[in-house]
Parts: structure tokens; sequence; C-alpha cells
């Protein structure tokens, strides 16, 4: 059986091979895990060769190991709450993660718990005030109590507009100098973007999700998934419109695509001689163009089975099966 | 699998000769937009529209048939479709999103859907993605040198340039062709296309190139559950004329071999890249 027809079974509740269950072993509290590493570094062409099922999706919510969701929990630093907005932006899809996939243990908006809890997956928005002892504990109690770190949005990952703090804001004027997390946690992964779209949210939860609780495969494909977002929390805490000159344009590798021109939240990038230019004033250095550029990261691996991960994604969601 | 997965592979023209008549090749590309316009299953696609100057395309959506048309031929230089994806959805609102590219383009536009970090309203919201195959690509000062200065054609008299059994054909106003041997062409190349591991647009629903069929006609790929159900609604309707791909030359062999071309020297170029240096290598996006 193929990944990905484990993974649509995880979905869609249907088991069409009967060595296909694996008894889910849910930990009561977290034990840190082996974030498994995609095996080699695949060769760099990976033809698209997946065959897609054809078979009728079912979308039998009631039968999924409701008992096994992951624990996640959305931990606000200094940031504006978009990118907890984006989440919840999902809307059915929200109530879709929320029911079957994830339980949110821990979130200041919209959860009533006070103290940071274990959980699988630490969703961090915001970066770390250093001049509020606060924030400092609280981002070292998430690094200490989640399994996975995610820094959840631009704040988190490289500051974004809270680099362009100086202070002197009501009510906290000495609330002056903050950090992307990266800087005093480790980080496992990056969700960039001011804010991260619903979409990307959704589709990192179902990977979280399939790395933490699913079979052996899921987990290699979550984590094939997963790995160059752990690859640019391990890149570093800095990000700029300069990234696609440095690392894109500068190393040959732009192909004046565009795509860079649209993710960019605030219109800084335009296209000159086919190649983009950062307007470096309006730049908020969210790293998004960045991350976003088939240039920075391409793995054929995943991303050549785009049409059944779009699938299992909906059915996970419970749209799929038309 | 150098031609990526597919379920069919045809060849193909528009049955509409209203559309052929400035088409590249057998246009697929606009006959296609038209049909999926008119029944509603695309609101509108990103095209390279006309741009300032001759030959160079800005990206527009196309909401009109009209539209469509403006945009048909092709122009051997950038024109960075994928900037115009985020305005398709957010600024035009459009639910159902047509797209046509080339197969970096198509592969930007499949990364957007699976990593849609500063994609927000579009990954759900592709409706028909149309890829074009592709050897290489010029920036536009290197396409107007190829063009005046080695064609000696300018560019406000060209109506028509392609690349074919191994020239660069400029086609004037006048009826007048003028060719280079494409071996002068490739200095002008975007240096972004030596990396370029997709020949024929393998992660679109429906790709389509002139290689493989005679002139005026194009070889069509059809690639997922969403181009199949397209593809097989135009037939039906009797938008495309058809021919089978395995009675017409050179056929898919011809393509197989330009594929296996491109992709063979393009990972050389990566193996390359590796050792560039003393002891430094140059950034491979596939690692
Ligand atoms: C840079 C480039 C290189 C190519 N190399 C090859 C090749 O090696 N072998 C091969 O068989 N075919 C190649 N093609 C494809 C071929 O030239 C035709 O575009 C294709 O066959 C479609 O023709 P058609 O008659 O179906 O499309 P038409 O109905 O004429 O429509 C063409 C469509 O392509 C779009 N388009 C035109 N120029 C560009 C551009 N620069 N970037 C993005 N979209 C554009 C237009 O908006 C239009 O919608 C190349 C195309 C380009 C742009
Ligand atoms: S997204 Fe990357 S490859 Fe595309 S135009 Fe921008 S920098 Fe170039
Ligand atoms: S140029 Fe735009 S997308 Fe890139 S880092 Fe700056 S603000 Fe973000
Ligand atoms: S050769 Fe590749 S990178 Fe260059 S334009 Fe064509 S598809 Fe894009």
């Amino acid at each position: 059986m193929g990944l990905l027809s484990y993974l649509k079974e995880i979905f869609t509740g249907k088991q069409d091979a009967p060595e296909a269950p694996v008894a889910p072993a849910a930990p009561a509290a977290p034990t840190k895990v082996e974030v498994p590493q995609p095996a080699e570094a695949k060769p760099a062409q990976t033809p698209a060769d997946v065959k897609v099922e054809q078979k009728p999706e079912e979308t039998k919510m009631e039968e999924l190991p409701v008992a096994d969701k992951i624990t996640i929990g959305h931990v606000h630093m200094s940031g504006c709450t978009g990118c907890l907005v984006s989440l919840a932006d999902n809307y059915e899809g929200l109530f879709a993660l929320l029911d079957n996939y994830a339980d949110l243990v821990y979130c200041l908006t919209l959860a009533d718990v006070r103290d940071i809890p274990k959980m699988d997956v630490a969703l961090v928005e915001g970066s770390v005030c250093i001049n509020d002892h606060h924030s400092v504990e609280d981002i070292k109690k998430a690094r200490e109590n989640a399994t996975i770190v995610v820094a959840l949005g631009a704040c988190a990952a490289y500051g974004n507009v809270t680099r362009f703090a100086r202070g002197g804001q009501w009510n906290q004027p000495q609330h002056e100098s903050y950090l992307p997390i990266g800087d005093l946690i480790d980080v496992d992964l990056y969700l960039p973007a001011c804010p991260p779209s619903k979409e990307s949210i959704r589709n990192v939860a179902v990977m979280a999700y399939l790395l933490l609780k699913g079979t052996d495969e899921q987990k290699e494909l979550a984590a094939a998934y997963l790995k160059p977002l752990m690859d640019l929390a391990a890149r570093g805490v800095e990000a700029c419109g300069c990234d696609l000159m440095v690392d894109v344009i500068n190393q040959g590798l732009c192909m004046g695509c565009g795509t860079c021109v649209a993710a960019c939240p605030v219109r800084a990038i335009d296209m000159v001689y086919g190649k983009p230019n950062i307007d470096r004033e309006m730049c908020i250095k969210c790293g998004v163009c960045y991350a976003q550029c088939p240039r920075s990261f391409f793995n054929f691996d995943v991303i050549n089975q785009f049409e059944a991960i779009g699938e299992a994604i909906d059915a996970a969601m419970g749209k799929g099966g038309e | 699998m150098v031609l990526g997965s597919y379920k069919t592979a045809i060849c193909a023209r528009a049955a509409d000769p209203g559309i052929l008549a400035k088409s590249q090749d057998g246009g697929i590309v606009t006959q296609l937009f038209a049909f999926a316009l008119e029944e509603g299953i695309i609101d509108g696609a990103v095209v390279a529209g006309p741009g300032d100057e001759p030959f160079k395309p800005e990206p527009i959506v196309a909401t009109t048939v009209a539209e469509l048309l403006e945009a048909r031929g092709t122009r051997y230089t950038i024109c960075p479709n994928m900037s115009m994806i985020k305005e398709a959805t957010r600024t035009y609102g459009l639910d159902k999103v047509g797209i046509v590219g080339t197969p970096c383009q198509i592969q930007a536009l499949r990364k957007a859907q699976l990593y849609p970090m500063g994609m927000r309203s579009v990954p759900d919201k592709i409706a028909l993605a149309v890829g074009i195959f592709c050897m290489e690509n010029f920036p536009y000062q290197g396409l107007e040198t190829m063009v005046e200065d080695l064609c000696n054609v300018k560019m406000e008299s060209a109506v028509k340039m392609d690349i074919g059994k191994g020239k660069f054909s400029v086609y004037t106003e006048r009826g007048a062709v003028s060719q280079i041997p494409l071996k002068l062409t490739h200095k002008f190349e975007q240096g972004g296309c030596h990396v370029c591991l997709d020949y024929v647009a393998n992660l679109a629903d429906v790709s389509t190139g002139s290689v493989g069929t005679p002139d005026g006609w194009s070889t069509v790929f059809v690639r997922t559950k969403v181009g199949e159900d397209v593809w097989g609604r135009a037939i039906g309707a009797g938008y495309f004329e058809t021919k089978d791909i395995a009675d017409v030359k050179p056929g898919l062999d011809l393509v197989t071999k330009l594929a296996n071309e491109k992709i063979s020297k393009n990972q050389k170029t990566l193996e390359e890249r590796a050792t560039f240096g003393v002891n430094k290598g140059l950034r491979n996006p596939y690692l």
C-alpha cells in the first residue's frame, strides 16, 4: 500500500488492506519524539510518477480515531493576533481540525487555560519582548512543554514588523526590544508570512497530526512535507526581501516567475528586467517572498504528489469525495 | 518518466479558425480557456497580455474571450504570470482561476498550493492550470538583441517568432522570415533556466507545445482529474480536432528526446554548481 492510500485511509476511515491499522498508542504526556528526517537527500530529478487512486472517496468522519488527537497550543508573544485570526479563518475547517485531529489545550483567546501546559505542538505567534520577563518565561516554558515548536508567522520567525519597534508606546513605554523566538529557544519549524495563510496553517496542522499519530509511512510523508519548513527554521532568524537578491538572483536561480511579487503582503516587490526588485523602505522583513519562491526550496518528492495530497487534505477537512 | 505522469497524449488543434489564426501552434491554450470561461469552469485566467513594447508581455487576468484572444502567441521572454495569481482571487475576486505558464511557473503554482504561506485564498481556487512546454527563456533585452541585431528585424515589424528545427525564426508583417541557428541564441538565455528540470510542464492539469506534431497542430498531455474533466468536456462539445498521437510524425519520441536532453544538460549544470568554487558550491534549490 502506498503512502497516499494510507494517508487517505486515515482521513476517510476506509480500510481496504488488512495489514493497515497501527495501534495508536496515545501517550498521556508527550514524550520527545524523534522527528523522522526523510532518508537521503533525493536526487534532484524525481519525475511525477504518482498513481492517483480513482476510487470515490467516502468521508466518514465518525470512524476516525478521535481518541487519539494531538494537542495544540497557541502561545501569544508580541504579535497582532493576525496569525490566530488566520487559523480561525478556516471556519468549518477549524472545527474539522478540532473535532478530529487536534485538541486546543492552550490559547489565551479561545481556551480558558492560564498556564502553558504540556502539548504536542506549540504554535507561537509573535516575537519575544526581552524587556518583559513574563514573555521570556513563557517562551521558555513553551519550549519545555511542547514536543514541536512552530514559529507561526513572520514575527515569531523573523521579528517582522516588531524589528522596527523603538519603545515608547502606551502603556509599557519600556518595551522596546523584540527578538524572534529562535534567538532564545530552538525552533522546529517555521511557517512564515504576515500572516501565514489559513490554508498553510491547515496543511501544517494535518501534517503535524500525521507526523505524531500516523503510520510509519504517513510519518515519512509528513516529515518530507515538513522538512523544508524545518530547514527554514535552521536557516536563521533574519529575513528580508534582500534574500531574493542574495540567495536567488545572485545565485543564478531566479527565472522570473513572479511568485514573490504575489506573496509580498506590502507590495514591496515589482519586476524589473524580469527579476524582482525590492523597495527596501517598504519591506517589513516577513520572509515570505523567499519562502514562497520556487527556487528557495522545491522538493519534487512532495510537490510531484500535489494532486493526491490536495485530495487527502480536502478529505481531512470533509470536503472530498464529490 | 521525463514527460511526467499523464492520462492521455493527443495531437490536437482548435476547431475555431478564428482562434487558430493568431495562435502560436494549435491554439490549445486559448481555445481551452475560452471553453472553460464559457462553461463557467473558470471565471478568468492569468495569461500573458500585451505590454507597452512589442513582444514584451505583461501578465493580465483575462475575464473575457476578447482578452484571451489578445494574449495569443508565444513571446519568448519572461512574463511573470504568477505575480497575478493572488490579484486574481483577491482583487478580481475570482473563485475559479485559470493560469497558463511555463513549467517553472506551474511548479511555482503547485508549491503555492501545497505551501501557501503567502498565498491566502489561492490554493483552493485554482480551477485549470495549463502548462506550455519550454526549453529556455530570454530576458527582454536578450530577445531584442536576437531579433534586431542577429535577425535584422525591428521589434515593431515582427508579427511572430518561433523556435523549431534548430532555428529561431522571426516573421515580419511583410511576410519575410528571418532565421538564425538556435546555437546563436544560447548565450542570451536567462541563467535561471539552466537549473530547470521540467520540459513539458509535468505538474499542469493539461500541458501543450508544438514539438512532436505537424505545424499548426499541438501535442497535448492531459494529466490530472481536473484536466481530464475539462478536456473531455471540450472534446465532447467539439472544440478541438484531434489525431492519434501515434499516427503523427515526429510524435512523442521527439518530445521524449528533447526532454531527456534538457533534463540531463541541466542536471549536469546542477552538479557543476555543487563544486563551483574552491570547496564552495552554489545553492541547489532541490535539496
Ligand atoms: C519561453 C517559451 C519557450 C517555449 N519553448 C517551447 C519548446 O521548446 N517546445 C515546444 O513545443 N513549445 C515551446 N513553447 C510553447 C509554444 O511556443 C506555445 O506557447 C504552445 O505550443 C502553446 O501554443 P498554442 O497555440 O496552444 O497557444 P496560444 O493559443 O497561442 O496561447 C499561448 C498562450 O501562452 C501564453 N504565453 C505566451 N508567452 C508566454 C510567456 N512568455 N510566458 C507565459 N505565458 C506565455 C499566452 O498568454 C497565451 O495564453 C514555449 C513557450 C514559451 C513562452
Ligand atoms: S519567486 Fe523566486 S524565481 Fe520567481 S521571480 Fe521571485 S525570486 Fe525569481
Ligand atoms: S519584500 Fe515583502 S515579502 Fe519579502 S520580506 Fe519584505 S515584506 Fe516580506
Ligand atoms: S526553461 Fe524552465 S526555468 Fe526557464 S522559462 Fe522555461 S520552464 Fe522556466
